[in-house]
């Protein structure tokens, strides 16, 4: 049926993972889940050159996973995630710029408070909606924050971008330098807290309960989950981590420029976690990684073949690898097992 | 004539031929998602094609404006119909997250081949001399390729709504965009008629996409750049309804141009501000079904 409601087509893509392992085990840690930390504190000392490039990375995975949590777990579809990590771009910057608010960690808690509250009062209208309807309002309510942020140029600073931005060290000690190092360690703890939070969540029960709303919502219906109030606080939740991935972008380039809120940026985020693969909060690591490496490469060599082959990409992996590149190696490994057996 | 009226005509006579590139870009994309329930960020680029495609058969065939519109309309109508069955057909079934990515993955690519074989730069269009210039309406004198625009628009959405509303395969249509199981089971084949309704859909999209060179510029970024207003007057008017499309397109036309003229600085929000509260009302649209 047409409708832009649509109740038809209900997810029906989106696996169950983890559905082979008892619940009980479900949240173990296993030897596996050391290895993103060991290269990304490793990459410190192999490549001390691109560790502003590596801060960046590091920033897009903590984005990806709060975009993780909605649409990985949740299965809420958003084109406008953009939206929060630019409000938390602009709190931390604002700050900064207007209040003279230099101290970092105190801003960047600031900068995930403010973009929690977007969240949570955009979420409460939004999450009434469902199918497409769902999509276009997030696509336009960020677009509208896009271009209220260009209207009100005087504190925003509009196309220009927002000038003036002074981060005092962290903890009084550790400066921005120019080659990005007190910013890689400062991002990567970011990014530690925020993970364990989100792993946290998502191996909870109210976490259990959003794949049950993803998966089938009649029937989360049905057992009296209260699905509105689930989904705007997982909403309020991963629009706080969006903010604070947002606030370290601002706090890192001292500089914030519109396209924080537009969107290409809620388009690339949603491919890079489709890259990796939804549901699994490493996807969000592993598909970070790929993308801005792989952009990076091949924009040196010609911005049409990167775009042309990013595109190509995304489809072969909507065709082909629907999991993302961590579950096309989670299905080779079993094949693997199985033609071994 | 006094100030005020002359900004009012102004305003909503630009605004009109805005909306018309609008509607004739639109309409096709609102058929379809109706048609199939296909979330397709893509459909932009069939009016970026079109628009390429014009100016090409214009420089290589040496054949004017209207003719060449029409060759890219026909080509464009045809090479689509390839993609419908390689790349769209598989995903009718799945879900909108998977039609969402395959359509943005499309766009991507096309602007990447569009920059790689047209380049970066915006393209103009060598319009005829009987399209340049002002014409005189006798209230006032307009530009006459606007004049042209809103003609085209309004006689297109005549002939779309008389085909949908008064032959045989425009009841059929609208017979499957209501209940598609129902029309399947008296033997309406849905599937040979939506691949009709794709072919023209983008067709038509390809003419308007010719069209707006002229007023709204042409660059391989078209297709992104556009995507979301394409998408908004679709939306806005509920899918599935030519008379939904059209007034969505003439209502955020006009709105956007007013918008501009009268704030400029900060106009371009009040559309978006506009489409989120009809959406918020109708989440099916102004003239969508409510099932």
């Amino acid at each position: 049926m047409p409708s832009l409601v649509g109740s038809h087509t209900r997810r029906q893509q989106m696996q169950p993972t983890q559905n082979n392992q008892h619940p009980s085990r479900r949240h173990r840690w296993h030897l596996a889940e050391a290895l993103p930390w060991v290269i990304a504190v490793g990459a410190y000392f192999v490549f001390p050159d691109y560790l502003a490039f590596g801060t960046q990375i590091l920033i897009t995975i903590i984005f990806a996973i709060s975009l993780d949590l909605i649409l990985g777990y949740a299965g809420i579809v958003t084109l406008g995630h953009a939206a929060y990590f630019g409000t938390g771009a602009y709190a931390a910057g604002m700050l900064s710029a207007h209040l003279g608010w230099n101290e970092p960690i105190s801003g960047l808690v600031l900068a995930g408070t403010a973009a929690a509250v977007m969240g949570w009062i955009s979420g409460l209208v939004l999450l009434r909606y469902r199918g497409l309807a769902l999509i276009m309002l997030t696509l336009a309510t960020a677009i509208l924050l896009y271009e209220l942020a260009n209207t009100f140029e005087d504190i925003t600073g509009g196309f220009d971008g927002l000038l003036g931005i002074h981060i005092s060290p962290l903890l009084g000690k550790f400066d921005n330098d120019l080659w990005g190092h007190n910013y890689y360690w400062y991002t990567l703890t970011v990014l530690v807290i925020v993970f364990l939070a989100a792993r946290r969540v998502v191996f909870s029960p109210f976490g259990r309960s959003l794949i049950g709303i993803r998966d089938n919502v009649q029937r989360m219906h049905a057992i009296g989950t209260p699905v509105y109030r689930r989904l705007v606080t997982i909403y309020t939740i991963s629009a706080g981590l969006a903010g604070i991935a947002g606030g370290l972008f601002a706090q890192s380039n001292a500089f914030v420029t519109l396209d924080v809120l537009g969107f290409a940026r809620s388009g690339t985020i949603l491919v890079i976690l489709i890259l990796g693969g939804t549901g699994r909060l490493y996807g969000a690591f592993v598909g970070a990684v790929v993308y801005m490496v792989v952009e990076d490469e091949l924009t040196k060599l010609s911005p049409e073949f990167w775009e042309f082959g990013v595109g190509l990409v995304l489809v072969l992996v909507v065709l082909f690898a629907r999991r993302g590149l961590l579950g096309f190696i989670t299905d080779m490994n079993e094949l693997m097992h199985k033609a071994r057996s | 004539m006094s100030e005020f009226l002359n900004v009012v005509i102004s305003i909503v006579f630009d605004g009109l031929a805005y909306a018309m590139i609008l509607f004739i870009i639109s309409v096709g994309l609102s058929v379809t998602m109706g048609l199939m329930g296909f979330v397709n960020l893509a459909h932009g680029v069939f009016a970026m094609a079109g628009g390429y495609a014009t100016v090409a058969i214009m420089s290589q065939l040496g054949i004017g404006f209207l003719p060449a519109l029409l060759c890219a309309g026909v080509a464009i109508g045809v090479a689509s119909l390839v993609l419908e069955q390689t790349l769209y057909a598989p995903l009718y079934k799945a879900g909108e997250l998977d039609q969402l990515l395959l359509s943005i993955g499309l766009v991507f690519m096309a602007s990447g081949a569009f920059t790689y074989f047209f380049g970066p730069d915006p393209i103009s269009v060598q319009i005829p001399d009987y399209l340049h210039g002002q014409i005189d309406l006798g209230v006032r004198s307009f530009p006459t390729y606007r004049v042209f625009m809103i003609a085209v628009g309004i006689a297109m959405a005549l002939g779309l709504w008389i085909s949908l509303e008064r032959t045989l395969i425009g009841a059929r249509i609208r017979a499957a965009v209501d209940n598609r199981p129902m029309a399947e089971a008296v033997g309406i084949n849905v599937n040979r008629l939506f691949k009709l309704t794709f072919a023209l859909g983008s067709g038509i999209a390809a003419i308007g996409g010719g069209l707006a060179i002229d007023i709204l510029g042409l660059t391989p970024n078209f297709a992104i750049q556009y995507l979301v207003l394409f998408l908004i007057v679709v939306a806005v008017g509920g899918l599935g309804t030519i008379r939904g499309t059209f007034v969505a397109a003439l209502a955020l036309g006009i709105i956007d141009n007013a918008g501009k003229y009268l704030w400029p600085e900060g106009g371009a929000f009040f559309i978006y501000a506009v489409a989120i509260a009809i959406l918020l009302w109708r989440p099916s649209g102004l003239f969508g079904r409510t099932d």
